[in-house]
């Protein structure tokens, strides 16, 4: 009965302690702003907002920029992206630069509250204070827009806030990030940019069961909102390894010639990259490529190989008289763009052999692109790839994805394509919703 | 030989499986509404409706429609007795050269089949993918509403009979 007591009261007294340690004051709004800042701040705050890639989550489809209510779906429940335009009450309009720059270091509100680690403040947290003020600035000069985020919908117990604190204590190493004296100011520059704002491995690094980037397994590939974002490491599908350049070209025009064009939520990153200043691009660009590493020599021969095979002009390598239902599909609806199964190219879209989108260890990619097609590269106007959803059953969906990976790489049959299929014609859902969060 | 549904009948071709469905309709059934742009699905002009939805029909080849339900401009009214959409055209003097309206007016009708109401900024959406190098924009945009009007008129007036 004794150490029933002593356990009861060690765990209420376990409780209280967490709770003292995981309350966050709140920081004192200040409704009438009378700061006036900087035009330069202001710009570079522009410039490093884009490579933060803010506006994709905190603005909705066809929302006002920075206004939020974008949902952003996770295995938790759905988050809905705050509005972060500076309207007094339903925006950030009331925060102060120290409220800010807590946020953006710890995940938390400016009225106290923890934010869910949906806002990458495990990224921010990197960030050198002038670039925090830099981007505060921005912010605080955008239109305010009133719009309240719709409620969040999280399945208990990930509706308790307060979890949040436990999980910081767990995953969120406060910043900044020490610079590597071993490596030149380049690579230092990307590595800060790429692994802060930039927060590349939000998409890019798996997450465990708590919905924490694995560090063991930094870059080795994650998801994002139905997509693959594929490796970045050693591990990376690209049929021709990557390098600084090709980096570079594809996300300041969001494609280049040896890989293809951004589709999916990448397609978004390219375009905020469009206009960032030359020397953070190339700074990301060098850190991206040293974590891809150098490319062994069997993997350049290959990518060699794959490089004359695209240049080719194959307008005679029908498999047989007898063409399989995938290869039928491809001849008569891919390959005029994409050449090859006996038809000449009339345009100079990809080589197929050449996307890393097939080789991938998923064919959800795939799978998407060929119904919803790709716009675009920069959202700018030119030629598409058109989407075949209204034109392809689920069974011709995988037969030609079937085909497709067969055909174009050396790599070992997907398991199951219609599963990815249907997965991609299911909008994600949230089961169990709690009103509370 | 293949059955392809089109415009509500079955229709015998004889033509290789990966045809795009463009060159049967033209080639094979006289069907010559739909028209060949770039042949790469970028221009719309060869637009029909697939079960309903609009397909570029340059790059969907024949194979693939087995027992689908295929819709060309033939399909929607012929110069004889024009169906409400093709009379909101002629109406509006839409047509510049009309290559492109035959895809102009099916992908329209997909979208008045969903929406009965549509918004200007609903039809300036739908007709995206749909280019027209006379500028006659403004006039399809014009045309596509008096076809809703049309359409709503013609259901009210069916009402009214039964």
């Amino acid at each position: 009965m004794r150490l029933l007591t002593v356990l009861i009261v060690v765990a209420v007294a376990g409780v209280a302690a967490f709770w003292v340690w995981a309350m966050r004051p709140p920081v004192p709004p200040e409704p009438s702003r009378t700061t006036v800042f900087d035009r330069a701040l202001i710009a570079r705050g522009a410039e490093l907002a884009a490579i933060g890639n803010c506006n994709v989550c905190h603005t909705r489809q066809d929302g006002a920029p920075y206004a939020g209510g974008r949902p952003i779906v996770t295995p938790f429940g759905t988050v809905h992206a705050t509005n972060i335009t500076p309207d007094l009450e339903t925006g950030i309009g009331g925060w102060s630069q120290s409220a800010f720059s807590r946020a953006m270091r710890e995940g938390v509100s400016r009225d106290g509250h923890h934010l869910y680690p949906a806002f990458p403040y495990d990224h921010m947290t990197k960030m050198r204070e002038e670039d925090i003020r830099a981007v505060y600035a921005f912010i605080m000069t955008r239109k305010p827009v009133r719009a309240a985020a719709p409620a969040n919908l999280l399945v208990f117990p990930f509706n308790i806030r307060l979890l949040v604190a436990g999980w910081k204590l767990l995953f969120l190493d406060r910043g900044p990030l020490a610079p590597d004296s071993s490596k030149d100011a380049q690579w230092n520059e990307g590595a800060y940019l790429v692994e802060g704002l930039g927060h590349c491995g939000a998409c890019h690094t798996p997450r465990n069961a708590l919905g924490a980037e694995r560090r063991d397994q930094s870059y080795a590939g994650g998801e994002s909102e139905g997509w693959t974002a594929p490796a970045l490491n050693a591990a990376s599908p690209a049929a021709v390894p990557w390098n600084k350049d090709s980096l570079y070209a594809y996300l300041r025009y969001g494609g280049d010639s040896l890989h293809g064009t951004a589709a999916g939520p990448m397609a978004e990153v390219a375009k905020n990259l469009a206009d960032v200043p030359e020397s953070d691009l190339r700074a990301i660009a060098a850190y991206v490529s040293a974590v891809a590493g150098t490319p062994s020599a069997a993997r350049t021969a290959e990518a060699t190989k794959t490089i004359a095979r695209a240049k080719k002009d194959v307008i005679s390598d029908r498999s047989s008289s007898q063409p399989t239902r995938g290869e039928e599909i491809y001849a008569g609806a891919c390959a005029q763009c994409h050449g090859e199964a006996g038809r000449e190219p009339a345009v100079t879209a990809l080589n197929l052999a050449l996307t890393s989108t097939l080789r991938m260890p998923w064919p959800d990619n795939v799978v998407r692109i060929i119904r919803e097609g790709i716009h675009s590269p920069n959202g700018g106007v030119g030629p598409i790839m058109p989407g075949f959803g209204a034109v392809l059953t689920e069974e011709q969906i995988r037969d030609l994805v079937a085909y497709l990976r067969a055909h174009f790489t050396d790599r070992p049959p997907w398991d199951d394509i219609g599963a990815a299929v249907r997965r991609s014609t299911t909008p994600e859902t949230d089961q169990k919703v709690d009103k509370r969060s | 030989m293949m059955t392809l549904h089109v415009n509500g009948a079955d229709r015998q071709v004889d033509a290789e499986r990966d045809t795009p469905l463009l060159y049967v309709l033209r080639n094979n059934l006289a069907l010559n509404a739909a028209k060949f742009g770039c042949a790469l699905g970028q221009c719309g002009a060869c637009t029909v409706l697939l079960d309903g939805q609009p397909i570029f029909s340059c790059i969907v080849p024949i194979s693939v429609l087995e027992s689908r339900r295929i819709t060309t401009l033939e399909g929607l009214g012929s110069a004889q007795n024009p169906g409400p959409m093709q009379r909101a055209f002629i109406e509006e003097q839409a047509a510049q050269c009309g290559f492109c309206i035959p895809g102009m007016m099916l992908r329209a009708q997909a979208l008045l089949n969903a929406n009965k109401n549509p918004t200007e900024a609903d039809i300036r959406k739908q007709l995206q993918p749909n280019l027209c190098r006379c500028g006659t924009h403004m006039r399809i945009i014009r045309a596509v509403k008096r076809a809703a009007q049309l359409m709503k008129t013609a259901a009210a007036t069916d009402s009214d009979r039964t």
